[in-house]
């Protein structure tokens, strides 16, 4: 009994034992469910152990959207705990819980799996490739990612979650002021799902430089997979902080060093540091690739060119390098000279101009365009005057002097909400909606999206923007509550009434996608939105080997001037295709992963060697394996095509 | 005979050999701290690129530019992290 003691919650409520129970049956109902409908063979053979860059790019998006409510959850909990003066819904234990999770989930789990989804699916498809260049790692990747999500997220009902804020903050974080094994869980379930990203980072570089189709130089790229290719040269540079940082962080609450101490030779600020060396380059990380989602819609649905299509490129590429560079705006209070910050003050600042560039040229791309305001295209246009917003509430956050007075207040919560949400969140659910029927060949309802629209961008109007008032007033962030003298409550209140509407906007979203997959026509064609680049230029629903005939590309409007100007894209006679085989040793591996990541938080080291041991196990039988992959044959290939109505030859 | 003769090679092997007696003379010569470090760092970065170049054949294969560019990518990595930490929390820390 004493070895389950452990495993107890340290600070229970009625709502995390509803939340054990709620686990408990959902995962009786998944596992009953398959079994009766007898799904087991096909889930483990058609998704768990695919190598194909669809499907584990839609297991990236499904992951995505399940934390988005997961994390907005969290978000709702936290604006009805400070919609009312001195309320008692959460305590300030949980009120700590809630918003390190909410931080951890949106971030890690929801924003970084989306783009990283989006890649897999749109990347390959829009250079001409028929997967990315490891197949098998970027299972792997997805499977990590996956593992260290689950980790994560059961702390709150195994041990406890971790509450030093998703910022995780020494000497807070430290075992002398955070006791339960919260922070065990958040070191882990980041180093896995960072192992993940990193090698997604270094996979989509190989992809994008050694995989596009014949005649795609790289300045004829669509704006999206440039800007995949920048976020993951970063990432390659900034998620080797992180691991290093968290080994470090791990080593002084488990293994007794003292980096992050504020004795014996330790300096607890250097957490800080650290995590925002990687912390500010990955907000770029998150940033990037909407940018390019964007690019994309507003020029197809402009039907125009996108203007300046060069300065677009140089722009993420000066953005890329100043987001190396600003990382100490983040605590500009903590004691550096007036010379330091004045450095980081001039960099930060600088960034506002290549974005600003970037904003000009998507205003100059709708300029006499001939403007097509669908979904999608609403939350583009939407996007550039709250993310302006969003910028310019940066810029004066950018000014160290001032900051001492905005510093953590709820001006800074409103300020990176209002990047995030209209530049992240918007970009994922528009690209979403776009690229739907890529994915899945039917359209999701045009009317019920821009009632999800509506609800989603006055939902976040009035919940953020009453939090730059408040945070100019005074409140503190991360208070669990306050007293009716403060005047908080009226536009806190507000503040919840908008974060309801954001709740009720993506429920809607969730109707859409079961309203659409029972009503919408299947017949839509390959090309439904009259689209501009290379992916529209195969089926709807993808075959697996993407292209029949590797297309060739002369300009970077492909599909564009294929259908104006009378390029031809496909030249070659259908031939054998090569495909990668799948594999089940991505997601073992990953489980072992979340066995040895469990087994260190609580400390069971029999566990830790075992599954170590198994994960060598692993890679050794990986490196000893040979697997050259299939062939497709013709027949086969003329055969889908032809249930496609005929090959795009 | 002089085309089958590993010139460069033997060449780059005194040249690390000789770089190894100038790092070491930091041990047995009294000199300041500073000037040691420098020493130790110099010959450190100038032994690695030997390697690199000579011994393990960066600039020979076909991805040469890949390697140069991921090297210098990762040099610069290293540098900002460095030297950035050391403006925020020693140099610049009040």
């Amino acid at each position: 009994m004493e070895f389950f003691e452990r495993f107890a919650v340290p600070h229970p409520s009625p709502m995390i034992y509803a939340s054990m129970v709620a686990i408990g049956l959902v995962i009786i109902a998944i596992i009953a469910g398959l079994s009766y409908f007898k799904k087991w063979g096909y889930l483990w053979n058609e998704w768990l152990t695919t190598t194909d860059h669809k499907r584990i790019g839609i297991m990236y998006i499904i992951s995505a959207l399940l934390m988005l409510f997961r994390g907005g959850a969290d978000a709702v909990m936290m604006r009805l705990q400070t919609a009312v003066p001195e309320n008692t819904f959460l305590d300030a234990q949980h009120y700590n819980e809630v918003f390190t999770t909410h931080g951890v989930v949106m971030i890690i789990f929801m924003a970084m799996a989306f783009i990283i989804g989006l890649m897999n699916f749109v990347v390959p498809l829009q250079i001409g490739a028929r997967d990315v260049a490891f197949p098998r790692l970027n299972a792997l990747s997805f499977w990590l990612y996956f593992a260290g999500a689950m980790l994560f997220n059961i702390s709150f009902v195994i041990g406890g979650s971790p509450d030093a804020g998703w910022t995780n903050y020494y000497p807070l974080a430290s075992t002398d002021f955070s006791t339960s094994v919260g922070v065990n869980y958040y070191n882990w379930a980041l180093q896995i799902s960072g192992i993940g990203t990193l090698i997604s980072g270094i996979n989509f570089i190989a992809t994008i430089m050694k995989m596009r189709a014949p005649g795609m130089t790289l300045m004829k790229m669509p704006m999206f997979v440039w800007s995949a290719l920048i976020t993951n040269a970063i990432i390659v540079f900034a998620f080797p902080v992180l691991t290093i940082a968290l080994l470090m962080g791990t080593f002084d609450r488990q293994l007794g060093t003292f980096f992050f101490a504020t004795d014996n030779g330790g300096m607890d600020m250097m957490w800080a540091n650290l995590f925002w060396i990687w912390g500010h380059p990955e907000v770029y990380i998150l940033i990037l690739p909407a940018f390019g989602v964007y690019s994309q819609i507003i020029a197809t649905f402009s039907e125009r060119n996108l203007y300046g299509y060069t300065s677009m490129v140089a722009s993420m590429v000066v953005i890329s390098l100043l987001s190396f560079l600003v990382w100490v705006h983040h605590f500009f209070t903590m004691g550096q000279d007036a010379m330091t910050n004045s450095i980081f003050s001039i960099t930060t600042m600088a960034i506002a101009v290549p974005t600003g560039i970037k904003i000009f040229n998507w205003l100059l791309t709708m300029w006499k365009g001939k403007i097509r305001f669908t979904t999608p295209m609403l939350y583009s246009v939407a996007f550039i005057p709250l993310f302006t917003i969003g910028g310019v509430t940066g810029v004066m956050l950018a000014i160290a002097s001032a900051d001492y007075q905005y510093h953590n207040t709820m001006f800074l919560v409103a300020h990176f909400h209002n990047v995030i949400i209209p530049g992240v969140v918007f970009a994922m659910i528009a690209g979403l909606i776009y690229w739907w029927p890529k994915m899945f060949g039917f359209m999701l309802n045009e009317r019920i999206g821009k009632w999800a629209f509506w609800f989603i961008v006055v939902g976040f109007c009035l919940a953020f923007f009453p939090m730059y008032i408040t945070g100019l007033d005074g409140q503190a962030r991360r208070m669990y509550t306050y007293s009716e003298a403060t005047g908080f409550a009226p536009l806190s209140m507000l503040s919840f009434i908008g974060a309801a509407l954001l709740a009720v906007g993506f429920a809607i979203i969730v109707y859409n996608i079961y309203y659409s997959f029972r009503n919408s026509p299947r017949n839509i064609g390959s090309d439904p939105w009259n689209a501009r680049s290379l992916e529209w230029a195969t089926h709807n629903p993808v075959p697996e080997y993407n292209f029949a005939v590797t297309p060739e590309v002369v300009s970077s409007e492909a599909l564009w001037d294929a259908k104006k100007r009378g390029h031809k894209l496909f030249k070659n006679k259908i031939e054998k295709i090569h495909m990668p085989n799948n594999t089940g040793w991505p997601i073992i591996m990953a489980g072992l992963f979340f066995v040895f990541g469990f087994s260190f938080v609580f400390f069971i080291w029999s566990g830790v060697i075992i599954s170590g041991l198994a994960i060598l196990g692993c890679m050794a039988y990986r490196s000893f394996k040979q697997d050259d992959g299939r062939y497709i044959p013709v027949e086969e290939i003329k055969e889908t095509e032809d249930k496609f109505g005929g090959a795009n030859e | 005979m002089r085309e089958l003769f590993p010139m460069k090679q033997v060449n780059g092997f005194i040249f690390s050999l000789l770089l190894t007696v100038v790092a070491l003379s930091v041990y047995f010569l009294e000199m300041s701290f500073q000037l040691g470090m420098t020493i130790l760092i110099v010959t450190a970065f100038v032994q690695a690129g030997v390697q690199l170049i000579i011994f393990m054949h960066a600039g020979e294969g076909e991805d040469k530019n890949a390697i140069y560019t991921t090297l210098f990518y990762g040099g610069f990595l290293g540098l900002v992290t460095v030297l950035g930490s050391l403006l925020a929390m020693i140099w610049g820390y009040l």
